[in-house]
């Protein structure tokens, strides 16, 4: 909807106006005498999330606001107010400043997953009985953006509107645009919703926020969702992890920290300061905690540095019924999961079983029956230059490891060995 | 207890690599043949900048390392951010231009290697600018760059050279402490282009990237700052051997201009036969690792600024703008060395003396970023460092008024005798005109200016320099 202007369908261009339209526009009283020009336009998204809530007039030596229902009529011709009672302007936490904080700034797109440039705001101007309404229709960037503000206060604004058409718009929804605001307090003021962020693949959102400086990344997993968090953190490089987790309250990354998987865990603390992770995982909960300091023993380049320990490792005498109620009691790791392993009842490992026999066996049939012929099992020492040989040769997807009393510790999966692959 | 020690070192060496890198790209093609041209001909006079240089060269460095490892950004995001986008765009478009002839220079001097070797410019040119683009875009641009950073140890020669050629020690000592200013143009054009080429502006930039990318945070800024002033240093001792070697094996011999590579080359002339070779390779690697690291460098810091999409890892479709415009700088920067007669050397020279325009205006909004409170926290400049910051651009300021009086009185000048033709142009086809000349010229403003050091020499007893 936003997007018939870039049609040069300028008879209806009252509809469409552009931030750099409305900066130096004349602001007139009841009277018809000029009190000043327009400085910026503030939006209050706790009242409302697109609507410009009110609008700095520059005059004299003081700044006014007049609010929105102060105003009788916008146009390219300037603004004329209905209501003269203007108060003085003072910065407020919960006011978004369109040129201050908006312009030039980087916003991120969610639809687009990136970060962009604020270049310019197009607003959608509504008449309402009586008066006129700005509210934001579009973030823009690009080319066309950029022509209107170096044209802007150069070039007379009809003409601008008429010559931007030969460049194609280049244009975001506001309702797909997530502010970037480095203060978390802040962030909650001007009612800054991570909707966007969450709703993202965790992997394009970690893309996203490795762009990002370091307070902008902080202020985000601050106040995102520590799930997200976890997932988002759990595919970044090792050393931004590290300054993430470094520049966070103890406590919100000892959260994060706990929703990931032990193995992710293990890895970013690995990175820290050792004063720095023992202080979050002191703030962990007993059982990841365990799980992560086991992990952190072993050698980053060993089996044990390498392996997870989320397998699925059942009785001996296990049947395929049973082990579908087991695999249900268990949904969260289903999505990697390849493998069953069987132990006796010392936890020493007796098979492995590729999942997807289960479907082809009656509900009956003991898992034993359904074994793989060669059971490989690595140490929890064991380089990682034979593990990846080991994959390589026997086209493995899972590979048991055990540690030094002969108990399953942990697996290690394919797409650990592609990523330490790619990182030669 | 070893986990720590282990831990700092890791640190380290984490942080080691955009000072050092960005010190050796700094002694590009542009800046060997700078140096080359300085020694040979004004002798040991000019080595009194290396000292002022490479102060201004550390406090420029240090403060664009210091605004990424504490913002986490680019200078020119800061640019923008905080002066908008107009100021950015005009910024942006001064950067492509001068950048442009950098380009323009690396080409020159990658042709100018390889023609010591008979190899025609027609040839090596269009397979150095392909082989760039592709190791860049589509290589493995990161192993490569290792490999230009040990071949950079081929300045070790010039080193070498300066020591076997026995220069006159007394006299660069002295002249490195003795600021010699004379008013004739090619000497201050020389300055500026010695100032330019040590520090120029697309350096910043590329810079504060490198500090960001790596990750670099105010925390471990302090191992960072040292690898920088190390990198600065490094930087202008090559420049001084560099300056020495060619005083001694041309300037002493008759003060002249370095019209060719040959000509540069032998400044290394006790290795004998092996000296084109030497000169080649480390004149070939120098400008062939600038050619890589300098195109894209002025595109990552365009897109940035302007808010486009940037990066190899994205596809054409989804940053067009960034291949575009880095695709035109190797093509053209490449292309217009294919020019029939175009003068390499002269080109290269005044590619840094663009970059000495340019320095001062991104000195200015550096200096005003890194004092934003908002911005910098406890990190912004102090009273100190601000002074010596100020002087910095009110000299290159300085300096570049004084090279456009000079080029306004000599267009003046011009006009009532046509020989001495174009202005910029006329310092440069003044000793392809006049050859001879230009070496008396050059001997003459020696004469012209000496009285200070005449006097000094007789107190010192130093023999008259230049027989």
């Amino acid at each position: 909807m936003g997007h018939f202007y870039g049609r040069g369908r300028f008879s209806m261009a009252d509809e469409i106006f552009f931030l750099t339209e409305l900066l130096g526009l004349k602001v007139y009283d009841l009277k018809g005498r000029r009190l000043g020009l327009i400085k910026d336009a503030v939006l209050v998204p706790l009242i409302h999330p697109s609507r410009v809530d009110r609008f700095l007039v520059g005059g004299g030596w003081a700044w006014l606001t007049v609010r929105h229902d102060q105003i009788r009529s916008i146009s390219l011709d300037g603004i004329y107010l209905k209501d003269e009672q203007l108060t003085p302007y003072h910065s407020d936490e919960y006011m978004l400043r369109l040129v201050r904080d908006l312009l030039d700034q980087q916003i991120i797109d969610g639809q687009g997953r990136k970060v962009v440039r604020v270049t310019d705001v197009t607003f959608k101007l509504q008449h309402e009985d009586g008066s006129d309404v700005l509210s934001i229709l579009d973030i823009d960037i690009g080319l066309r953006s950029m022509l209107r503000r170096l044209a802007q206060g150069v070039a007379p604004p009809r003409w601008i509107r008429r010559v931007q058409t030969i460049i194609p718009p280049h244009s975001i929804r506001w309702e797909h645009c997530s502010i970037l605001e480095s203060d978390p307090q802040r962030r909650l003021r001007l009612n800054i919703s991570n909707k966007i962020l969450e709703r993202m693949h965790p992997a394009d959102l970690a893309d996203i926020v490795e762009d990002l400086s370091p307070d902008d990344r902080e202020a985000i997993f601050e106040t995102i969702d520590s799930e997200v968090a976890a997932e988002t953190l759990s595919e970044m490089e090792p050393d931004v992890q590290a300054s993430i987790l470094e520049s966070l309250e103890t406590e919100k990354a000892a959260d994060i920290v706990e929703e990931m998987s032990p193995h992710d865990a293990a890895d970013a603390l690995a990175e820290l300061e050792e004063k720095t992770s023992e202080e979050i995982l002191e703030e962990m909960e007993q059982e990841p905690k365990e799980e992560v300091e086991e992990l952190l023993e072993y050698h980053e380049h060993s089996a044990g540095g390498l392996m997870n320990t989320e397998f699925v490792a059942l009785p001996e005498n296990t049947t395929v019924a049973g082990a579908m109620d087991a695999l249900r009691a268990h949904e969260e790791i289903l999505e990697n999961l390849n493998t069953l392993f069987l132990v006796d009842s010392g936890d020493q490992l007796k098979a492995s079983i590729p999942l997807a026999r289960l479907f082809t066996a009656a509900g009956a049939t003991p898992l034993r029956e359904l074994a793989s012929e060669l059971l490989l099992q690595v140490d929890v020492k064991e380089r990682q230059d034979r593990i990846t040989e080991l994959f390589d040769k026997y086209n493995l997807l899972t590979l048991p490891v055990i540690d030094d009393e002969g108990k399953l510790a942990g697996v290690i999966t394919a797409d650990e060995i592609i990523s330490l692959l790619r990182e030669k | 207890m070893i986990k720590r020690f282990r831990y700092q070192i890791a640190i380290f060496l984490s942080v080691i690599g955009p000072g050092i890198i960005t010190a050796n790209v700094d002694n590009d093609s542009g800046g060997i043949l700078t140096y080359s041209q300085a020694g040979a001909k004004y002798g040991y006079l000019p080595l009194w900048t290396l000292i002022p240089i490479t102060l201004l060269l550390i406090v420029t460095q240090e403060m664009c390392s210091r605004m990424g490892a504490v913002t986490g950004k680019g200078l020119s995001d800061l640019i923008r951010e905080e002066f908008g986008l107009r100021t950015t765009f005009f910024m942006m478009i001064a950067l492509v231009l001068t950048n442009f002839t950098n380009v323009i220079a690396e080409f020159a001097g990658i042709a100018s290697s390889l023609e010591l070797f008979h190899i025609s410019r027609y040839i090596s040119v269009p397979i150095c600018a392909v082989a760039v683009w592709f190791l860049v875009v589509r290589g493995n641009y990161r192993s490569a760059e290792k490999i230009f950073l040990v071949a950079c140890c081929l300045y070790v020669t010039y080193i070498v050279s300066a020591f076997l050629l026995k220069p006159d020690w007394k006299e660069a000592a002295i002249y490195s402490v003795k600021p010699i200013l004379m008013f004739d143009t090619d000497y201050i054009t020389m300055l500026i282009a010695m100032v330019g080429t040590s520090i120029a502006p697309w350096m910043q930039f590329y810079l504060q990237s490198a500090i960001v990318e790596k990750g670099i945070t105010a925390k471990e800024y302090v191992q960072s700052r040292v690898e920088v002033v190390v990198g600065c240093i490094l930087t202008d001792v090559v420049a001084f051997f560099i300056i020495v070697s060619c005083a001694t094996a041309i300037w002493a011999h008759g003060p002249k201009d370095i019209n060719d590579a040959a000509d540069a080359a032998v400044a290394l002339k006790p290795f004998g036969r092996y000296a084109y070779l030497l000169f080649s390779a480390g004149l070939f690697n120098a400008s062939f690792f600038a050619a890589c690291i300098l195109p894209l460098s002025t595109v990552f810091t365009v897109c940035e600024g302007l808010g486009f999409e940037s990066g190899v890892d994205k596809r054409f479709n989804e940053a067009p703008e960034f291949y575009w415009l880095y695709t035109l700088l190797i093509v053209l920067g490449g292309g217009v060395i294919l020019w029939p007669n175009f003068p390499l050397i002269k080109m290269i020279l005044a590619s840094q003396v663009l970059n000495g325009i340019l320095l001062p205006f991104v000195l200015i909004y550096m200096v005003l970023l890194i004092n934003k409170k908002g911005l910098m926290k406890e990190w912004t400049n102090s009273a100190a460092y601000n002074t010596v910051a100020w002087v910095s651009v009110a000299i290159m300021i300085g300096l570049t008024l004084a090279l456009a009086s000079i080029t306004v009185k000599q267009l003046m000048q011009a006009q009532a005798t046509p020989a001495r033709s174009a202005p910029v142009a006329q310092s440069e086809h003044f000793p392809k005109m006049q050859g001879y000349d230009s070496g008396r010229h050059a001997l003459k403003a020696d004469v012209g200016e000496s009285r200070i050091a005449h006097l000094i020499r007789q107190t010192l007893g130093i023999r008259k320099f230049a027989d």
